[in-house]
């Protein structure tokens, strides 16, 4: 029942939001089309910096280095309380959501779903985001060149976010 | 795209380039480097529709009052977050979209929202990112999803029988990791000062 609720939620916004217009007596369908055009010029001034970022992701994923960096950190989460078994999670999430999705992916099935370390994962997959391409896009929308603190507040709030996590599951399920 | 962002980008071709080099993947990496690119026009074409759907939505739910109605909603709070934006009620009302697009985890929705918002708070900022840019691109990097549907279908596909069970653990880390962000931007803002 709830999967089936959640299943339909989108289905379900669109069309509560286009009965309570109707209501108002707004034309739906013009202002949807407006809108999806305005969309299309945000799509494009996106595009650039997801081909710089992406390159590069791809590169770092390709030359092992996100492997090696998981070896030196292992003792430092240790103290953090962060399952080591994660690192490669915590290393590719702030970078790519798809790359995150994966090695999310991949430690779910490994430990399977229900275990300590499939349930840190999906916790920390559903509790942080893709910080750098967010700051990305952000800052490149608006032509910002000096970024002052927001890089630093950001990488916080993942670090808390990562920590959080492993305490929650340990709350949540004992 | 500024100093931090060009740092970060050529760290990452170096240390690629270097660490292929190191453990033999020279190949591997060169192949990456022609791939990522295509992969991120293949990425905008699939993300293209629904980010252009639902600015549709939202365009709907502006004319018709909805947007208001939960802007209102989430005013109180937001004021208190971006104190020099307070006035400026179309601000305000792109970022209360923005954050109820998230919370439904709609980001395809969030994200042209957040940048009108952005947009409008960077004129005249002269490349300078100011408190409210700050405070904003950090809300934006921490998830505060309510239903994180994507973790659940992947947790279903690896068998398990109850994929939102973990429901209350992932608003639980959400929360901490929110209020973590919105205080360091808070506390950086005051340091910052002048800078």
């Amino acid at each position: 029942m709830m999967d089936l609720f959640f299943t339909m939620l989108i289905p379900m916004i669109l069309a509560v939001v286009a009965l309570y217009a109707m209501g108002r007596r707004v034309d739906v369908y013009a202002a949807l089309v407006q809108g999806a055009g305005d969309g299309l010029g945000t799509l494009l001034r996106i595009v650039p910096s997801l081909i710089g970022l992406l390159t590069a992701v791809y590169m770092l994923r390709a030359s092992g280095a996100l492997e090696l960096a998981a070896q030196w950190f292992a003792p430092v989460l240790n103290r953090l309380g962060i399952p080591p078994e994660t690192v490669a999670l915590l290393l590719v999430r702030p970078v790519s959501g798809s790359a995150a999705l994966g090695v999310g992916s991949e430690l779910i099935a490994a430990y399977g779903p229900d275990s300590y370390i499939g349930r840190v994962a999906a916790v920390m997959l559903g509790s942080t985001e893709t910080t750098f391409y967010t700051i990305a896009v952000y800052f490149g929308a608006v032509g910002i060149t000096r970024t002052r603190y927001a890089v630093p507040a950001a990488l916080c709030a993942d670090l808390a976010g990562f920590m959080a996590a492993a305490w929650a599951v340990r709350i949540c399920f004992g | 795209m500024g100093v931090t962002m060009s740092v970060i980008w050529t760290g990452m071709v170096v240390i690629s380039v270097l660490c292929g080099l190191a453990t033999g993947r020279g190949a591997q990496v060169a192949a990456a480097a022609v791939e990522g690119a295509g992969a991120a026009v293949e990425l905008c074409v699939s993300i293209g529709g629904m980010l252009c759907l639902w600015t549709g939505v939202m365009e709907v739910m502006r004319r018709s009052g909805l947007a208001d109605k939960l802007s209102r909603l989430l005013r109180p709070v937001l004021r208190r977050l971006y104190p020099s934006m307070a006035h400026d009620k179309a601000v305000m009302d792109s970022i209360a979209a923005n954050v109820s697009a998230n919370l439904l985890g709609l980001s395809n929705a969030a994200t042209p929202l957040g940048l009108e918002a952005a947009r409008r708070m960077g004129k005249n900022s002269g490349g300078v990112a100011n408190d409210a840019l700050c405070m904003l691109v950090v809300c934006n990097t921490a998830s505060i999803q309510l239903i994180p549907t994507t973790v659940a279908t992947v947790r279903a596909a690896a068998g398990c029988g109850t994929p939102f069970d973990i429901l209350p653990a992932v608003w639980l880390a959400s929360a901490i990791s929110v209020g973590v962000g919105i205080t360091a931007a808070k506390l950086c803002a005051r340091l910052w000062r002048g800078r």
